[in-house]
């Protein structure tokens, strides 16, 4: 998948990947995520996101549930913010 | 604006399993096309089936199509087309074994056979006794699905057009479909795909309704742009419930749950499935449940302050095998329902799951609209499969895991007939007409100009509403008189709905609008059919006409847009090869 520069990634693009996966748990996780905390992300949050966002559904909600570890530790922030919701 | 134009030989709105099985169809017989996805195709929403693909393997059971066949006719209750599913189900080891060896990774039993599950209404010998016939993959079937076809369309150059939303179809002077118009998210820019084939794979609409089982990218648009291109839409009142969604959420909880001992209780925390169906219980068919459900909601032996939900009880369980065998669902229910099942009851509520309806299409996957006293009547070069076609294989009530076979037999018997009518068609692609984007260009200037324009969301959550409260599970005279002109009520709102963001590039509030467009057709369509359908058969069960009604109702509704009418096609109650299913009381 294609995943941009983090000064590039238009907000549009993150909130469109978090509101549109294709499990409905996420739908609902990411999208409340999307509404409380997109706006107040710096460019390096928001290519974090991006990256994170890039993952596969099945993964990415074993990682929300903290049933599987996400490999890059960039992302560590975003994803104890995205556990804590 | 400027319109650019693209040709290709054929278009594939939708990146599911039935866009992607088709896609591969066209692509590795050399075709050019074009395969239009709003989300990466290994997000759309085949991803999240679990269960299992169904084909009579006859791997751990002795099977044979024809029962098959017979399960899903009886599974319909009559109203599938017996042609279609015969089809289906002769063709159901084929795409199987072709999936295999694309690379799918099922499961495998000892012997490195295909693992196969039981899954309720799939018997052997006609009826006689539950068999193994759901191929799986792991808890992760569709999943797996999606990315081998992904795979292996990748490997066939498949062109795809991902973050491109489909707005309207294109047709010629004749009714033919010439194509479609296309907004792409990231520059905001409308092109028109010019095509000899165009196929419609954009998969459900359970949008439609507050409690709902479906990620929210399933807004029918499919639904939408065949009724404003003036198609009908068929058998939409009949929706399926699956009988726990959680309270509030949606999400499916599965079956499985209570096969592990889940007991459903209602506020006085009575079993009450001993009464409505003192065998089976808990384990009922989905419909029986949903509706025994609905009952005691409906006189107030729901729970909670609004009395609303029922409880899905674990507590006597022994934790360690909810800590084990159902961690997911321990899961779901602690974050979206705030309950430990270990310790405390899930609350559930029946939820809107599948459209057994859609766009009619024959086996071939060709559409149908009745045209000069022919009731199927080809819509030259316009094709669907899926969960937005109704071949009709489920009639009035689909069987679990026969979703993911409709996907493989009829995406892959629409790309064959693609490629057979774009064969007959050879030269240069026919003329567009002039106002090829006029409509799709005006509905984004009306959105864009709104003046006091309602929001999106609330016009939406109004929609959902009057779906849940006047057409659910148990449909009662009054309410759908209601449910009525509530909806139209609301389709008035969606036409005046306004956004605050006017940017170009990635404007999730204009998508969001385009999508509430189509879905409000898809709920129209199912109101209506609804209303207008007086007797009870499969999911659409009516308090004042309890019964199924052969004489007068053994036939499909077409719902039109355009004075919001109603007609009919009859049922091909012929099949292919075999004998017809007679027609018989459905009872399990
Ligand atoms: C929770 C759950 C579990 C299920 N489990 C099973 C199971 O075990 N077995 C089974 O047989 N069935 C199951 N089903 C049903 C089955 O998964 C679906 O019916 C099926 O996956 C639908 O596939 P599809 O290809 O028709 O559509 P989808 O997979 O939904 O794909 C639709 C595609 O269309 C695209 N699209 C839509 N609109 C547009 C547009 N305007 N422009 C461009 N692209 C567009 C989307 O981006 C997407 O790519 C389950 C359903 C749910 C909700």
């Amino acid at each position: 998948m294609t995943t941009v520069a983090g000064a590039d990634v238009p907000l549009g693009r993150l909130r469109w990947h978090c509101m549109r996966r294709g499990l409905l748990e996420l739908d609902l996780v990411l999208q409340r995520f999307a509404q409380r905390e997109l706006d107040g992300l710096d460019a390096a949050g928001r290519a974090a996101l991006d990256r994170l966002l890039d993952y596969d559904d099945l993964e990415l909600w074993e990682i929300v549930c903290g049933r599987r570890e996400c490999e890059d530790a960039r992302l560590k922030g975003l994803v104890a913010l995205l556990r804590a919701q | 604006m400027n319109v650019t134009k693209r040709s290709y030989d054929a278009v594939i709105v939708g990146a599911g399993g039935a866009g992607l099985r088709a896609a591969l169809q066209l692509a590795e017989a050399g075709l050019n096309i074009a395969v239009l996805s709003k989300v990466f195709p290994t997000r759309s929403h085949t991803v999240a089936a679990q269960g299992g693909v169904a084909a009579s393997l006859g791997n751990s059971d002795e099977d044979h199509w024809h029962w098959h066949m017979y399960d899903t006719v009886k599974g319909s209750d009559w109203l599938g087309d017996q042609d279609s599913i015969e089809y289906m189900c002769r063709m159901a080891p084929e795409v199987v074994y072709e999936l295999e060896h694309f690379g799918m990774p099922f499961t495998r039993t000892e012997d490195g056979r295909i693992y196969q599950r039981p899954f309720g209404g799939h018997m052997s010998n006609f009826g006689e006794k539950p068999v193994r016939r759901a191929c799986a993959a792991a808890d992760r079937t569709g999943h797996a699905m999606l990315h081998t076809l992904y795979q292996r369309n990748v490997r066939a150059n498949t062109r795809f057009f991902v973050e491109w939303m489909a707005l309207d179809l294109v047709r010629g002077p004749e009714g033919e479909v010439l194509g479609v118009t296309a907004i792409e998210m990231e520059t905001g820019e409308v092109s028109v795909f010019q095509a000899k084939a165009t196929l419609f794979a954009t998969g459900g609409s359970g949008r439609m309704y507050y409690a709902s089982t479906n990620a929210f990218i399933n807004t029918g648009d499919g639904l939408g742009m065949a009724a404003r291109a003036g198609l009908p839409i068929q058998d939409m009142e009949f929706f399926q419930f699956h009988p726990t969604g959680v309270y509030g959420a949606g999400i499916l909880i599965t079956e499985g749950v209570r096969g592990e001992g889940g007991i459903l209780r209602n506020k006085d925390g009575e079993r009450f499935m001993e009464r409505y169906a003192p065998n089976a219980k808990d384990l009922a068919s989905r419909d029986v449940v949903s509706r025994a459900m609905a009952t005691e909601i409906k006189e107030g032996r729901g729970c909670g302050p609004e009395k609303d939900h029922l409880l899905l009880d674990l507590s006597h369980l022994d934790p360690d095998v909810i800590i084990r065998r159902l961690p997911g669902i321990r899961e779901i229910s602690i974050r979206f329902a705030g309950a430990d099942p270990v310790r405390e009851p899930i609350p559930v509520v029946p939820t809107a799951h599948y459209q057994m309806g859609g766009i009619p299409t024959l086996y071939s996957g060709r559409v149908v609209a009745p045209k000069n006293g022919d009731p199927d009547a080809v819509v030259p070069g316009f094709y669907a499969a899926g969960e937005c076609a109704c071949a009709s294989v489920h009639g009035g009530n689909r069987l679990g895991c026969n979703s993911l076979l409709d996907l493989l037999v009829f995406g892959r018997s629409a790309g064959d007939s693609m490629i057979e009518d774009i064969g007959k068609m050879p030269g240069a692609l026919p003329d567009l007409p002039r106002d090829a984007a006029e409509g799709s260009l005006a509905r984004l200037d009306r959105l864009e100009s709104q003046k006091d324009g309602e929001s999106v969301h609330e016009v939406q959550a109004a929609m959902r509403r009057t779906m849940q409260e006047h057409c659910g599970v148990f449909r009662f005279p009054e309410m759908l008189a209601k449910g009525v002109a509530e909806i139209e009520a609301v389709a008035e709102r969606v036409s005046r709905t306004g956004i605050g963001d006017h940017s170009r590039v990635f404007n999730t509030a204009r998508i969001e609008a385009l999508e509430v467009e189509n879905l409000i057709e898809a709920a129209k369509a199912t109101m209506m059919g609804a209303a207008n359908r007086e007797e009870s058969r499969g999911a659409q069960a009516r308090a004042d006409f309890p019964e199924r009604d052969d004489t007068n109702w053994l036939k499909h509704s077409l719902w039109y847009r355009e004075g919001n009418r109603i007609d009919y096609r009859p049922v091909h109650l012929k099949p292919l090869t075999v004998e017809t299913v007679a027609l018989k009381k459905r009872v399990y």
